[in-house]
């Protein structure tokens, strides 16, 4: 097995990690608290959920919190699947350097 | 290849999923200080306020408002002085106190402890004292239990431990006071000192 086997090139970046890493842990994530964790602009934090939704690996949910539009996002099965496996590489590579 | 960035990968992983859903941990310090409140309190009680053998406290009487106010005061510094050492933290670790875990853990901390509180007026209202200490250290353990998802550390063995109190001591009418004092004085000690000790070996 090569050693990179299992990583996923979808999350070799730091925001869609990020988005992942969150929603892994939490029910449901809303726009703004991922720009306050992730501290990323409005624009640049769409196109990457934008990415990650295109691969089913998370799902978008728009709704009105009284006038005020409220997008949530929550993690697929699929996603939390292609996640598991990524980390699961990241920590054998890890294990093999030491 | 590109070993250290896989390395920083699980670094901010770990970070992310630790600061999204549950940063805030109280520090040992709150929870032993809590504890020296609720000893202090009970220790004013017992020697001024307990009605003597024969009479009983009723809901008018002078001691009765004053055991309120101490408890009202315990709760109060044990809040403030919690908020403070995590206030401090918060800051020292560069994290904000306020944002969306926090107020998760306070809503569902609340939910639980709020019922409690205003079932116990109801009841002192008509004239059920007996069980004030048991259902207490019931709805204050349900309520730790219930926010410990949203806090690092081993809260909710806390809760387990005050619910198990409660439990025992409605089994055993007229030690109110005493299993009182175990679960918010002496249990909070305990598990403050024993966080405190943790914190300090790493």
């Amino acid at each position: 097995m090569g050693l990179i086997d299992g990583i996923n090139k979808l999350f070799d970046h730091r925001i869609r990690l990020g988005i992942m890493s969150i929603l892994m842990v939490n029910e449901h994530v809303d726009f703004n608290r991922f720009k306050e964790l992730l501290e990323v602009t409005d624009g640049n934090l769409a196109s990457h959920t934008k990415t990650l939704e295109n691969a089913n690996y998370i799902l978008v949910e728009k709704s009105f919190i009284g006038r005020k539009p409220n997008t949530k996002y929550r993690i697929t099965k699929a996603g939390r699947t292609a996640f598991s496996k990524h980390i699961e590489a990241l920590e054998h590579i890890i294990k093999q350097q030491k | 290849m590109d070993e250290n960035k896989y390395l920083e990968d699980i670094g901010q992983i770990k970070d992310l999923m630790n600061r999204s859903s549950r940063f805030l941990s109280l520090s040992g310090l709150s929870g032993i200080m809590a504890g020296l409140y609720a000893l202090s309190g009970a220790a004013v009680t017992y020697l001024f306020l307990l009605p003597q053998p024969g009479s009983y406290i009723t809901l008018h009487s002078w001691n009765f408002k004053l055991i309120i106010a101490i408890l009202l005061a315990v709760a109060a510094l044990s809040i403030v002085t919690a908020y403070l050492l995590s206030a401090k933290k918060a800051k020292k670790n560069n994290e904000k106190l306020w944002d969306g875990t926090t107020k998760r853990l306070l809503i569902s901390f609340l939910i639980p402890l709020v019922t409690g509180g205003i079932y116990i007026l109801i009841k002192l209202t008509s004239q059920h004292y007996g069980l004030t200490g048991s259902l207490m250290l019931i709805f204050y353990g349900l309520a730790l239990v219930n926010a410990s998802k949203y806090t690092l550390g081993n809260i909710q063995y806390l809760g387990f431990a005050e619910i198990a109190l409660g439990l025992m001591c409605a089994a055993l009418p007229g030690y109110g006071f005493w299993f009182w004092v175990l679960g918010f004085g002496v249990l909070h000690i305990v598990y403050g000192a024993f966080m405190y000790l943790k914190e300090q070996k790493r």
